[in-house]
């Protein structure tokens, strides 16, 4: 019964507004007029469902999925997990998570990305997994770069790992970026700072994870992403679907 | 604050320049999965008409787009959508689901489905047929939900409660996809300036 029930609305105290100008790319990209506030009905309640048939095995191992055989990118190697939750703190599970990010040295495997920091032959930089049955995903891969950007003309990105993630109806929909504690490029970045909450920008922020470090091998850190909750009970003066 | 045991949602972030090489790597010129999501929406056994929609979205300076990335979600020819809470049975292969990719040069985009069918609304209502879209791109900070009608579809479309709820008339011409030809359809996205698409706040 409470599966037919609408989501939360979206908490714009902690999303970054649509016009952002010293983010300079918001200024053109930005509606003017206000969202207009839609009654969720079946076509935002639910949403593409996937399992293990789309995945292959070691697609969240960006350690060897672009790797030559017996060859590793450089860089240093981190475990990125967590937990994907709803605002009701309960679990999303086998809910599909994508990466995408720089090498180690803050250049993109991309057309457009014409850094001087090479391209790693074997570093591809995305990666994708489902979450398991309580909520937890991980992946292999290394520690971005931080790189210059051309905003400001001294701007750079924090090292940061782009998150896609799906939930399980159209309107959880979220694309977001991962930092890593201790990251002093954090306070200056305006795309960081198009978000209107020092809460909210922490919780972008993965911790150092000591207990998921694999000891001489990889270090890990702790990034759990909180996607829109349903509502918990259908009341009973509205029926089912209405 | 936090009193009641809920959590806070994880804030939204552009989905940048390079959202390719996460969600469509092939687009990005290099080969990783052996199966990339998204581009088969209907599969090979939906029932319905089939039809491609070609169009661009378009920012504030009337220039297209070039790095955006769409997500389309929609019902099937029977008004089913393919998850537990669809409203019933899909197609074997019908997914509703798919990710469409601007050209690099020219900004255009074109995606290949089937027309679906009206769908239940909110109240008893019935739904026109339509397309659920989800737009990103390198500066915009929330992924944008919009709506696409169909402009031939003039009676559903009257009695469409989400059309019906946009108070300024004029603004509803902005979800109506023009038809060109027989199951070609055309729709430009209009981020900002004359003609603002209607975004939704669901």
């Amino acid at each position: 019964m409470s599966k037919t029930a609408e989501f939360h609305q979206r908490d714009t105290g902690r999303h970054p507004p649509a016009l952002t100008p010293t983010y300079k790319t918001s200024v053109a990209r930005s509606p003017r007029f206000a969202l207009i506030s839609l009654d969720q009905s079946v076509a935002e309640m639910t949403g593409p469902t996937f399992g293990h048939s789309d995945l292959d095995a070691g697609d969240n191992d960006l350690l060897n999925n672009y790797a030559k055989p017996g060859e590793n990118p450089i860089g240093e190697r981190i475990i990125l997990h967590g937990r994907v939750l709803d605002e009701n703190a309960r679990p999303v599970p086998n809910t599909l998570v994508e990466i995408w990010q720089a090498n180690a040295g803050g250049r993109y495997r991309h057309r457009n990305d014409r850094y001087l920091a090479p391209i790693d032959p074997n570093f591809g930089g995305c990666g994708r997994a489902l979450t398991d049955d309580q909520g937890y995903y991980h992946f292999r891969t290394v520690k971005p770069g931080a790189y210059p950007w051309r905003n400001r003309v001294n701007d750079w990105r924090p090292a940061h790992v782009h998150f896609s993630v799906f939930g399980t109806a159209f309107c959880q929909r979220l694309i977001t970026q991962c930092y890593f504690e201790g990251d002093p490029l954090i306070p200056l970045c305006p795309i960081i700072q198009t978000i209107p909450d020092d809460d909210a920008v922490d919780g972008l922020v993965a911790k150092l994870d000591m207990n998921a470090t694999i000891p001489l091998d990889t270090i890990a850190y702790r990034f759990d992403i909180v996607l829109r909750g349903r509502r918990a009970t259908l009341f009973e003066n509205r029926m089912e679907g209405t | 604050m936090d009193d009641l045991g809920y959590l806070k949602v994880t804030a939204s972030q552009t989905a940048g320049p390079y959202v390719h090489i996460g969600l469509a790597p092939g687009a990005a010129g290099f080969d990783i999965y052996e199966r990339e999501l998204g581009w088969d929406i209907a599969g090979p056994n939906a029932q319905g008409k089939r039809i491609n929609v070609t169009g661009r979205v378009i920012d504030g300076t009337g220039s297209p787009v070039k790095d955006v990335l769409l997500e389309v979600w929609q019902a099937n020819a029977a008004g089913h959508f393919a998850h537990p809470d669809g409203g019933g049975e899909v197609e074997d292969g019908f997914r509703g689901w798919g990710r469409v990719i601007s050209d690099f040069e020219s900004g255009e985009w074109r995606l290949e489905t089937v027309k679906p069918g009206p769908c239940p609304g909110r109240g008893g209502t019935i739904q026109a047929p339509h397309l659920s879209l989800w737009i990103v791109a390198r500066g915009i900070n929330v992924g944008l939900q919009t709506r696409m009608y169909f402009e031939d579809e003039a009676e559903a479309n009257a009695n469409d409660p989400v059309l019906n709820m946009i108070e300024w008339e004029n603004r509803r011409a902005t979800l109506l996809a023009t038809r060109v030809a027989e199951g070609e359809y055309r729709f430009d996205i209009r981020l900002q300036g004359d003609g603002e698409t209607v975004f939704f706040d669901v």
